[in-house]
């Protein structure tokens, strides 16, 4: 249980940098999610923590300690693998204690320890069979289990769920929210699924080629996304993005629509500015329907598709040449091709500059 | 499809099976019967195919134990054979452990290269490096030793089993080195303890090839060996022919005698040659 700080941290593979500069201090007992899409370098982060990838330049300290060169034994982490990486020439039970056994604990040591792990995540059934006889799920949490058995000062968490299938990936999310709340440890936890990072994470940590385009809290980077990238990727589903210019003190979008000026940003943008207007679809609801939102902007939009999913409906709808989403809670039937008039909560919605991409709200 | 015409393709199947085992076998089989009587009968036209008295002369014979003594000196060319067999299967193994499990796990300049190399070796019939294996070997001493021979198998074997091991290496996913090193191993401890065991049908199947190709040849043995000392069994063989007789029925004696041991460790081993072989030996 030791804070990890990672300083400047690069890596390389011959000429191709793939992690420039990373900085992040993650505190004792943190949940830490780094989330990105593929290709991101947030795998390969992780597994310079663990100490499976040389680290190109930069430091990594666990605790007081500078890690850089210590083999991943001597980090006292532990991590679970996106395809578990289980033994598979051993039962439950010798997987569970291999690190125990390793590391020449007295026998009754490691059984007691194995227990207490099989009995946290429910594997006491389990222990003789070998890991080819285990369903997906349970193979998860030998691998859980076999990270808790060390006690170890952090756990690192590499996909864990992306091999499970959709179902089982929300339940075994919760465990590992559950377990968290159990053993408090600091976790790294590596996902692509934006999902898994506002679901479990104290903190997000959003990655895009290499470099942190974002860290905060996930309602922080839901409802303050600094550029366009993290406001695409955090939420689901994606917020609207139409290109628009600033004219007389209003939003113009290309087909000469125009929306206000969001009340909290009219400081920070000029007249001719080239912004780009975001809005997620949750703020973009039928006018006089459920949602009653003050000083919204009413739009009269033609729809072109209506997806049922029970308790809402996302329709999607054109505007200004390009299709948006808008969400209907208690749903109606809705015919394609039919108007209909939304409510935009343009209090809610955001903008960014159209060069930098980078969001014109004043930092938090 | 129908039942009855389902059920006749089951015979073809089945007797063009049999017709190939057929095949592949009766050499053998004409062996073992043909070492259980003189040569007279093995000569014989129209020819005989039950022994008409089986017995085990030929054995004792050239054993030199019988009343017909045929010097052949089996069984040291058996020690030799067993000594060059064993010794340059388990050197090749070591060497191609290593040398696959690089190939399989690290990075480094000139590795296709490399690997490209080796299987070209492969392509290089033994026989056509004979000659200059023996100039070489008759400058350093080597001919007429075992240690000649067992250099030449070496480098005969060593390019297969890395192969070999290569793809079993591939097979077991890295994440358990990496799982095993986090849990407390060194990359050795890791190797010897997860990685190793996971290996072993791959390393029975690449043992099993390494050693009967060290047990059967023949072409570049019998260029390097000379007298008792070095000759293996398959080289001696040769000694049953004379200028204007061969001793098939001596001949047939040792060739079972040089069989039966490939068999039976064929036999032990074939669980993990059948797993080996078809490469699906270990679970995800």
């Amino acid at each position: 249980m030791a804070p990890i700080t990672l300083t400047n941290l690069h890596k390389s593979y011959a000429n191709t940098p793939v992690v420039h500069g990373i900085n992040l201090s993650i505190a004792h007992n943190e949940f830490v999610v780094l989330v990105g899409p593929s290709g991101c370098g947030k795998s390969t982060t992780l597994r310079m923590i663990a100490g499976l990838e040389d680290i190109t330049s930069g430091d990594i300290h666990i605790g007081d300690t500078r890690v850089n060169d210590l083999p991943p034994r001597k980090r006292h982490i532990s991590m679970v693998f996106q395809n578990y990486a289980l033994y598979p020439h051993m039962n439950v039970r010798d997987n569970l204690g291999f690190g125990l056994t390793i590391a020449k604990q007295p026998k009754h040591t490691i059984q007691a320890r194995v227990q207490e792990a099989a009995d946290i995540l429910g594997l006491s059934e389990l222990m003789e069979r070998m890991p080819g006889e285990l369903s997906g799920g349970q193979r998860q949490r030998v691998a859980m289990g076999r990270a808790i058995v060390r006690q170890p000062q952090a756990f690192l968490f590499d996909e864990p769920l992306s091999n499970l299938d959709a179902k089982l990936r929300v339940l075994m999310r919760t465990e590992i929210k559950k377990l968290h709340q159990q053993v408090k440890t600091t976790v790294i936890y590596v996902t692509h699924d934006q999902v898994e990072a506002m679901t479990l994470a104290d903190r997000i940590v959003v990655m895009r080629d290499g470099i942190i385009e974002q860290q905060g809290p996930p309602m922080e980077i839901f409802h303050h996304p600094a550029n366009t990238f993290v406001a695409s990727f955090i939420g689901s589903p994606p917020m609207n993005m139409l290109l628009a210019k600033i004219t007389d003190r209003q939003v113009r979008l290309s087909d000469g629509t125009c929306v206000p000026i969001p009340a909290r940003l009219a400081q920070n943008v000029q007249d001719g500015q080239e912004v780009i207007l975001g809005f997620r679809p949750d703020d973009l609801t039928p006018e006089n329907h459920g949602v009653h939102d003050e000083g919204g902007a009413s739009l009269s939009l033609k729809i072109n598709l209506a997806e049922l999913l029970g308790s809402e409906s996302l329709l999607y709808a054109q505007l200004a040449g390009q299709e948006v989403q808008a969400k209907m809670m208690n749903p109606y039937d809705v015919m394609p091709g039919q108007d209909m008039t939304f409510t935009l909560a343009i209090h809610r919605a955001h903008l960014f500059d159209a060069a930098s991409t980078r969001s014109l709200a004043t930092p938090q | 499809m129908t039942a009855p015409y389902k059920r006749l393709m089951k015979l073809v199947h089945w007797t063009v099976t049999f017709l190939l085992m057929v095949m592949m076998s009766v050499p053998g089989l004409w062996v073992m019967l043909s070492s259980l009587r003189p040569n007279r009968e093995i000569l014989a036209k129209p020819a005989v195919w039950i022994p008409q008295d089986p017995g085990l002369t030929n054995f004792i014979s050239i054993f030199g134990l019988g009343d017909e003594q045929v010097a052949i000196p089996v069984a040291s060319y058996f020690t030799n054979s067993v000594i060059i067999a064993v010794t340059s299967t388990f050197i090749a193994l070591a060497i191609g452990l290593a040398g696959g499990y690089a190939f399989s796990r690290f990075r480094f300049r000139g590795k296709n290269g490399l690997f490209l190399t080796l299987m070209l070796l492969r392509a290089v019939p033994g026989i056509a490096l004979s000659l200059p294996v023996f100039i070489l070997w008759s400058k350093l001493g080597l001919i007429d030793s075992t240690l000649g021979v067992i250099i030449v198998y070496v480098a005969l074997n060593v390019p297969f089993t890395i192969w070999l091991m290569d793809g079993f290496f591939r097979q077991i996913p890295m994440e358990l080195s990496g799982a095993a090193q986090i849990d407390g191993c060194t990359r050795w401890q890791a190797f010897w303890r997860i990685e190793f065991p996971l290996a072993r049908s791959g390393i029975a199947a690449a043992g099993m090839f390494a050693f009967l190709t060290s047990w059967n040849e023949y072409a570049l043995a019998s260029q390097l060996t000379r007298s008792t000392s070095s000759k293996t069994l398959p080289v001696g063989l040769m000694d049953f022919t004379a200028q204007f007789t061969i001793d098939w029925a001596g001949m047939c004696a040792m060739a079972v005698i040089i069989i039966i041991p490939a068999l039976i460790l064929t036999f032990l081993v074939q669980k993990h040659l059948i797993r080996g072989l078809t490469f699906g030996g270990v679970q995800h």
